[in-house]
C-alpha cells in the first residue's frame, strides 16, 4: 500500500509555503482518492499479460466508447478550443470540426481489422505478414515518439494550468504530481485502471461542459436568437485600444487569407489531413480497441465515442461564444482561462473549482493513456519481439518490462516538462498527429489492403513519415520564429504550421517506393490469411473469462 | 470451441508466460486468448476461405460501402476549409440568426453521426455474412467461434 500513500502525498506535500486549501484543490484531491482506489482494485485483477495490457479484453462497448473519448479529449480541446472561440470566434469552431470527423476513418477503416488481427499493439498487425523484427522496431520507435511528444505537451500544459487555477502550487510540483499519478495508475493498475480513469474523466468533462452550456443558454433566456445576436456583436479592442463590435460568426480571424499572408486555408487543410489520417494512427487510441471482446464491440465503441466527442465539441461553441459574449475577451486574462472564468462568473466559486478539477482529470486521463501505450509498445514490440525474438525469458517478464518502461517514460516526461517550462510546446500536439498520419496510418492501411506491400516498404514509410514530419515542423513557423520568441531565431523555411499536406503524401510515397524497389515477395504469402482474419474475426484474440 | 482446463482465470503467468509468443516445453496448450497467430495458424484453410465466393462477396460488399463512404466524408469535410477560406462572401450569407459558415460547420457533426449510424446498420449485414462463412467451416481446435 506504500504506493498509494506516496502518490496521495505527492501533490500537496510538494507544494511550497503560502499554499492555500481551495475548493478546486479539494475536488482534485477527491478525484485522486477515487482513482487511486480504482488503481488498487485493478492492481489485484491485472495479473497476466492480456489483463495488464488489454484489461482482459472485457470492456463493454459503451464503456470503451467513454474511455476512447476520455483518452482523446485533452485539455487542449477543453480549454484551448473554448479559449480560441472566445477570442477568435468562428475559426475556433471550424478548427474543432476535424477532431470528430477523424473518427470516421477510425470507424470505417482501422478499428475492426485491427481488433481482429492484432494482440496488444499497432505493430501486431504489421508483423503479421511482414518481417517482424525490423517492422516492430520501427513501429515501436514511431509509437514512442508520438506518445512522448504528446505527453510533454500535456504535462507542460498541466503545469501552466496549475499556476492559473491553484495559486500557491508551483509549476514543478504540478508536473511532478501529474507525472507520479500517471505512473501509479499505469504501473500498478495497468490498462484496467487507465480505462476507468478515462471513463470517470469523460463523465466529469461531459457533465461539467453540459452544465456550463445550460448556464450560458439560461443567461440568454434559452433563446438561440438572442444568443447569436450577442455573438454577432462582441466588443473587442480595436487597433487604437477602443472597443469595437465584431461579428464572431464571421470567419477569418485565425485562418483568413489576410491574417496569414494567404497560407491560412492551406494550413487548415493540412491540419485537417493530419487529424483525419492521424487519429486512426495514434497508438493510444488504437490500443483501446484491444480492450473489448471482439470487432463488433470495437465498432460499437467507436460510435459511442463519436456521440460523446461530437456532443462535446458542439458544446465548446456554447462555452467559447458564451465567454466571448458574457465575459468579453477584454476581461479574460489568458485565453486558456476562458472556460474556467466563465464557470466562475455563471456558477460561482464551487463550479469554478469543479471545472478546474475537471481540467486536471482531463490531463491525467490522457497522459495515463499515452504512458500505457508507450510502455506496451516498448515491452511487447521492442523488448520481447525485437530483442528476444518473441520469447519471454521468465514468467511475466513482458508485463514486468512494461511496468519498468512506464516508470521510465513517466520520469523522463516529468524531467522534460520541467525543462521546457518556458517554451510554447503546443506545436508538439500537431507534431504527434502529423507523425501518426504520415508514418503509422500509411503502413497500417497498405499492410491491410495492398498484397504486394512488403517489409522494405513498411520501414521506408515509417522512417520517412516520422523523420519528414519532424524536419518540416522544425522548419515551420512553430519552431522558427524571428525575434527570439521560438526555439530557433530565424525566418521559417516552410510556410505551414501543420506539415500534413506534405508529409502524409511523402509517407505514402516512401512506403510505395520502398515496396516496389525491393524484390521481397514473401509478404504476399500471408495476405489471404490476414484478409480472412481481419474480415471474419476468425482466430481473433478472445476475452479473458472473468 | 473446446473448453480449456481452468479457463476461468488468466493463466498467463503459469502457462505461457515464458513464451508468450513462442511457447517452449509445455505439455498443455495455452488458453485460446493467449494463442498467437503462429500457434493457431492452422485453424483454418486461409487460402481456401479467401477463394470462396461468399468471402469474395463479403469483401466486395464491404468495399462497395466503405470506399464511397470514405470519399464522401473526406470531400464533405474538406469542403469546409476550402469554402470558408476562398469563398468567404458566400459563407457569410445569413441564415436566420446565423450564417452559412456556421450551419455548414455544424452540419459536419450531423454528417459524421449519420454516416456512423448508417455504417453501424450496414455492418450488421457484414457480420451475418462473416458468420455464415465461419459457421460453415469444420470446427477445429481453439480459436474460431
Amino acid at each position: 500500500m506504500n504506493f498509494l500513500l506516496a502518490a496521495a502525498a505527492a501533490t500537496p506535500a510538494a507544494a511550497p509555503a503560502g499554499f492555500q486549501f481551495t475548493p478546486a484543490l479539494g475536488m482534485f484531491l477527491a478525484f485522486v482518492v477515487v482513482t487511486l482506489g480504482i488503481t488498487y482494485w485493478s492492481a489485484r485483477k491485472s495479473t497476466g499479460a492480456s489483463n495488464y495490457f488489454a484489461a482482459g479484453r472485457g470492456i463493454t462497448g459503451w464503456r470503451n466508447g467513454l474511455a476512447v473519448a476520455g483518452d482523446y479529449m485533452s485539455a487542449a480541446s477543453f480549454l484551448g478550443i473554448a479559449g480560441m472561440i472566445a477570442f477568435k470566434g468562428y475559426d475556433g469552431f471550424m478548427y474543432s470540426v476535424g477532431w470528430l470527423v477523424a473518427y470516421l476513418t477510425v470507424l470505417l477503416v482501422v478499428a475492426e481489422p485491427l481488433r481482429n488481427a492484432g494482440k496488444y499493439t499497432m505493430a501486431d498487425v504489421l508483423a503479421y505478414r511482414l518481417s517482424p523484427r525490423p517492422v516492430r522496431a520501427m513501429a515501436s520507435l514511431s509509437t514512442l515518439t508520438v506518445s512522448t511528444f504528446y505527453m510533454i505537451a500535456q504535462m507542460v500544459g498541466a503545469g501552466a494550468l496549475v499556476k492559473l487555477l491553484l495559486p500557491g502550487v508551483s509549476y514543478e510540483a504540478a508536473v511532478a504530481g501529474v507525472g507520479v499519478l500517471m505512473i501509479v495508475y499505469v504501473v500498478f493498475g495497468g490498462m484496467l485502471a487507465t480505462t476507468w480513469v478515462q471513463i470517470i474523466k469523460a463523465i466529469l468533462l461531459m457533465s461539467g461542459s453540459l452544465f456550463l452550456s445550460v448556464l450560458v443558454l439560461k443567461h440568454f433566456d434559452f433563446s438561440f436568437v438572442k444568443f447569436f445576436e450577442a455573438v454577432g456583436k462582441v466588443p473587442v479592442a480595436g487597433p487604437d485600444g477602443t472597443l469595437v463590435e465584431k461579428d464572431f460568426l464571421k470567419p477569418g480571424l485565425i485562418f483568413g487569407l489576410q491574417v496569414t499572408k494567404g497560407w491560412g486555408p492551406i494550413d487548415l487543410i493540412s491540419l485537417g489531413l493530419a487529424l483525419v489520417f492521424g487519429t486512426a494512427g495514434l497508438p493510444h487510441v488504437l490500443v483501446r480497441f484491444y480492450t473489448v471482446p471482439d470487432a463488433k464491440t470495437a465498432r460499437v465503441s467507436v460510435v459511442w465515442a463519436m456521440a460523446i466527442i461530437g456532443a462535446f465539441y458542439i458544446m465548446t461553441t456554447f462555452l467559447g461564444f458564451g465567454a466571448a459574449t458574457i465575459l468579453t475577451p477584454a476581461k479574460i486574462s489568458v485565453e486558456n482561462m476562458s472556460a474556467p472564468l466563465l464557470a466562475k462568473a455563471l456558477g460561482g466559486e464551487i463550479f469554478f473549482a469543479f471545472i478546474s478539477a475537471v481540467a486536471f482529470a482531463t490531463i491525467l486521463a490522457v497522459v495515463a493513456g499515452l504512458t500505457i501505450s508507450a510502455s506496451t509498445s516498448f515491452a511487447h514490440d521492442f523488448y520481447t519481439n525485437v530483442l528476444h525474438h518473441g520469447r519471454e525469458r521468465g514468467p511475466g517478464e513482458e508485463v514486468r518490462v512494461a511496468r519498468i518502461a512506464a516508470f521510465v517514460v513517466g520520469a523522463v516526461a516529468i524531467l522534460l516538462a520541467i525543462k521546457l517550462q518556458t517554451i510554447n510546446v503546443a506545436f508538439l500536439v500537431g507534431l504527434a498527429f502529423a507523425v501518426a498520419a504520415s508514418a503509422n496510418l500509411p503502413v497500417i492501411v497498405l499492410s491491410l489492403f495492398w498484397k504486394r506491400f512488403n517489409t522494405s516498404g513498411a520501414c521506408w514509410g515509417l522512417g520517412v513519415g516520422l523523420i519528414g514530419s519532424i524536419i518540416l515542423i522544425i522548419l515551420s513557423p512553430s519552431v522558427m520564429v524571428p525575434g527570439g520568441k521560438g526555439l530557433i531565431d530565424a525566418e521559417p523555411w516552410f510556410p505551414l504550421k501543420n506539415p500534413g499536406i506534405v508529409s502524409i503524401p511523402l509517407g505514402f510515397l516512401a512506403a510505395w517506393l520502398g515496396t516496389i524497389l525491393s524484390n521481397d515477395r514473401t509478404s504476399e504469402a500471408k495476405f489471404a490469411e490476414l484478409t480472412v482474419r481481419a474480415n471474419t474475426g476468425l482466430g481473433a484474440e478472445k476475452a479473458t473469462a472473468h | 470451441m473446446p473448453e480449456q482446463p481452468n479457463s476461468d482465470r488468466d493463466l498467463t503467468p503459469e502457462v505461457s508466460a515464458e513464451t508468450d509468443v513462442a511457447r517452449l516445453g509445455h505439455s498443455s496448450p495455452p488458453p485460446a486468448h493467449e494463442q498467437t497467430a503462429d500457434e493457431d495458424a492452422q485453424i483454418a484453410d486461409w487460402e481456401g476461405i479467401a477463394a470462396q465466393p461468399q468471402f469474395k462477396a463479403l469483401l466486395a460488399a464491404k468495399l462497395k460501402f466503405i470506399v464511397p463512404a470514405t470519399l464522401f466524408f473526406v470531400v464533405y469535410y474538406f469542403a469546409l476549409p476550402v469554402l470558408v477560406g476562398w469563398f468567404p462572401e458566400l459563407m457569410e450569407k445569413r441564415i436566420g440568426p446565423v450564417n452559412l459558415a456556421y450551419v455548414f460547420a455544424l452540419s459536419q457533426f450531423f454528417m459524421a453521426w449519420i454516416l456512423a449510424y448508417v455504417y453501424l446498420r450496414k455492418a450488421s449485414q457484414f457480420d451475418d455474412q462473416a458468420h455464415a462463412i465461419v459457421s460453415k467451416l469444420d470446427q477445429p481446435k481453439g480459436g474460431a467461434k
